[in-house]
């Protein structure tokens, strides 16, 4: 009832009447900017507002870590690892050694053909899957089940059963080691 | 005015009894556990028994609000001053040294003022005051003013006071002796009346 003697009429849920009860358009605007009342303040403190950006800039923060950190593990993602198969002092010219790549059961055969020459293939012959020997001197790999045979240098079929080329391990060589670093599967 | 809540809060000092019962169930409520907000005040201890509840008159110029610097004590739609919103109090003691009937206090362990809300949980939902739904005396009486007017014909309401030269309305009413005609309840005037029975033994003179 005192409410409305002293003529607050600026809104239905301005309930506050200022001490010296004169109406709100008579106030001074700072009580107009600072409400008493609930419904016409602005819920938006300035330590809320400080949170928000603090918090909304941390999380765009991370999230840019993340992006980065997910373009390198996505551009490593589903390469062949890039693995040492033995030091060059440790095959003579014209010998050939064994080894396992990419996966333990994928058997490769790594050839010195000169000095500064290495050539390395799946040794999984192409026909039937035996396994490959290299004969140097005739400059071929040979499988011994069905009489094929290999081209040394490319790995193509030269003779026999095989019509695809022997997959061929890419190699690098790095402060003395020869390293493998990924299949080239060839069709023909 | 129209509140949508027929339901109003009246206080009786005149029927207390001191029993703490409303502090104790104050201190229950979860939302400020243990840590009471309604005051059980000593009148002039060493002659009286005389024990006032002070709850939360909710002004409608609230002077707590009037003089807080960071703008953290608002009043709902329906006229309840709410404590002081934590994002915005600085614990800066204003209100708690402004307010007439001296209802905040300042809860240093959280910097943050607390006081009354007339259970705003509870009485927004149409629940009565933990205080007065525990009151055993009816000094503390939550409910329509017709069954008041009804229950305590040699008693009226009143919600107007006077704290100085300052004039408060208040939502929540004093009931008075219905003998009396004032129109408003002097807030201090226990300042400067002589205390009761002290001049008989010698410890206050009036010159």
């Amino acid at each position: 009832m005192q409410r409305e003697d002293s003529g607050t009429t600026h809104s239905p849920d301005q309930l506050s009447v200022p001490p010296d009860g004169r109406p709100y358009h008579d106030q001074p605007q700072w009580r107009n900017d600072f409400p008493i009342d609930w419904p016409h303040d602005e819920l938006v403190a300035r330590r809320d507002f400080t949170k928000f950006l603090v918090l909304t800039s941390l999380a765009f923060t991370v999230g840019q870590v993340w992006i980065a950190f997910e373009n390198f593990a996505r551009r490593r993602r589903g390469e062949p690892p890039i693995r040492p198969i033995a030091r060059v002092d440790a095959l003579p010219i014209g010998k050939a050694i064994t080894f396992a790549y990419p996966e333990p059961h994928d058997d490769c055969i790594l050839i010195r053909t000169a000095a500064d020459r290495y050539v390395a293939f799946g040794q999984k012959c192409t026909h039937l899957g035996c396994a490959v020997t290299p004969d140097v001197p005739k400059n071929c790999l040979r499988c011994p089940c069905h009489e094929g045979a290999f081209d040394l240098a490319s790995g193509r079929p030269t003779a026999g059963p095989p019509r695809r080329p022997l997959p061929r391990i890419k190699l690098e060589i790095r402060d003395g080691v020869v390293y493998a670093t990924g299949v080239e599967v060839r069709a023909s | 005015m129209s509140l949508a809540n027929p339901y109003e809060f009246f206080v009786d000092p005149s029927r207390c009894i001191g029993c703490q019962a409303c502090v104790q169930a104050c201190s229950e409520c979860d939302t400020h556990k243990g840590k009471p907000m309604i005051h059980l005040q000593y009148v002039d201890r060493p002659q009286s028994v005389q024990t006032v509840p002070t709850v939360c008159m909710h002004c409608d110029s609230p002077t707590c609000a009037e003089v807080c610097p960071a703008d953290a004590i608002k009043r709902t739609a329906d006229g309840v001053v709410q404590t002081a919103r934590k994002p915005r109090c600085i614990a800066c003691n204003n209100c708690v040294l402004a307010c007439p009937f001296g209802v905040p206090k300042m809860e240093s362990d959280f910097q943050l003022m607390m006081k009354c809300d007339l259970c705003y949980d509870r009485t927004s939902s149409g629940l009565k005051p933990m205080c007065a739904s525990v009151c055993p005396s009816g000094a503390l009486y939550y409910g329509p003013r017709a069954e008041i007017e009804r229950q305590r014909p040699r008693s009226r309401p009143i919600n107007t006071f006077r704290f100085g030269n300052q004039t408060i309305t208040t939502k929540v009413n004093m009931m008075v002796s219905g003998d009396s005609a004032a129109p408003f309840v002097d807030v201090t005037a226990a300042m400067h009346d002589e205390p009761v029975g002290l001049d008989d033994v010698g410890l206050w003179t009036e010159d």
